[in-house]
């Protein structure tokens, strides 16, 4: 049962500004070479577009968009991502995040410029994953009676 | 030149305000009257800001960005504000009256 907003104007508002929020941190994720930004700023972004949700929407209908069991998966995942970009040039023959092992079929040179965009992406999602299972982990009580959040 | 100069007046005007709006952070009695001081010229001061860099930089890529901050602040920060208002008002915190003008 999803209760109707208790106040419109900043449903409205919410609704309107977390895409927003949204391209904005892909895109301080995805320029973080050439300009200010990076995976934990784009990440940081995302985790607040989440947690806008969660404090303006109320809990239930922010469930819709991100589930409170989806927070440490995302952690979780993004960690395997950086650790597994470094694991798979060390096992092609290269050092631990030595991106032009990588057998992508570019050159090195491209290698070496867009492997780091492999880790930013997992820092991104791991540091969505934990701040905001940080976020539900503080605000939600799953001992008591009801046990949802 | 010219547009050099209504940059100029677009920052002094727009710091002017933040100026007042901070003042009447300090000043105002309680916290309805706080807000509003805090949150109306702070999103017209920053706004004469954006646009008076934006005038100075000319017509790229920066100043539309310049531009977008204004957007979103001209969205966000009065909501932000009066979501702070309403929550104070739904749990009945009283404004603040003259003595012995209280509404009973």
């Amino acid at each position: 049962m999803i209760r109707r907003p208790d106040n419109m104007i900043v449903d409205v508002v919410v609704r309107l500004m977390v895409p927003a929020i949204q391209i904005f941190a892909f895109y301080v994720i995805f320029h973080g070479h050439y300009s200010p930004g990076g995976g934990f700023q784009g990440g940081a972004l995302l985790a607040g577009s989440i947690l806008l949700q969660r404090v303006a929407l109320g809990t239930e209908r922010s469930q819709l968009s991100f589930p409170v069991r989806y927070g440490l998966p995302f952690g979780i995942i993004g960690v395997f991502i950086f650790a597994g970009t470094g694991l798979f040039a060390l096992i092609m023959g290269g050092q631990y995040l030595q991106y032009d092992a990588m057998p992508f079929g570019l050159t090195p040179v491209w290698l070496r410029n867009t492997g780091i965009l492999l880790v930013e992406l997992g820092v991104a999602f791991a540091v969505m994953g934990v701040l905001v299972s940080i976020y539900d982990s503080l605000a939600c009580s799953s001992d008591e009676e009801g046990g949802r959040c | 030149m010219i547009l050099a100069i209504i940059s100029k007046v677009l920052l002094a005007a727009g710091c002017g305000f933040l100026i007042v709006g901070s003042l009447g952070v300090n000043r105002f009695p309680d916290f309805y009257s706080r807000t509003h001081a805090a949150t109306k010229p702070d999103t017209m001061g920053l706004i004469l800001s954006m646009l008076g860099l934006a005038l100075y930089d000319g017509i790229n890529l920066n100043s539309a960005k310049l531009l977008l901050i204004v957007i979103f602040v001209a969205i966000g920060n009065p909501a932000a504000t009066h979501a702070l208002g309403w929550a104070a008002l739904s749990s009945r915190l009283m404004p603040w009256f003259r003595k012995g003008r209280e509404p009973r």
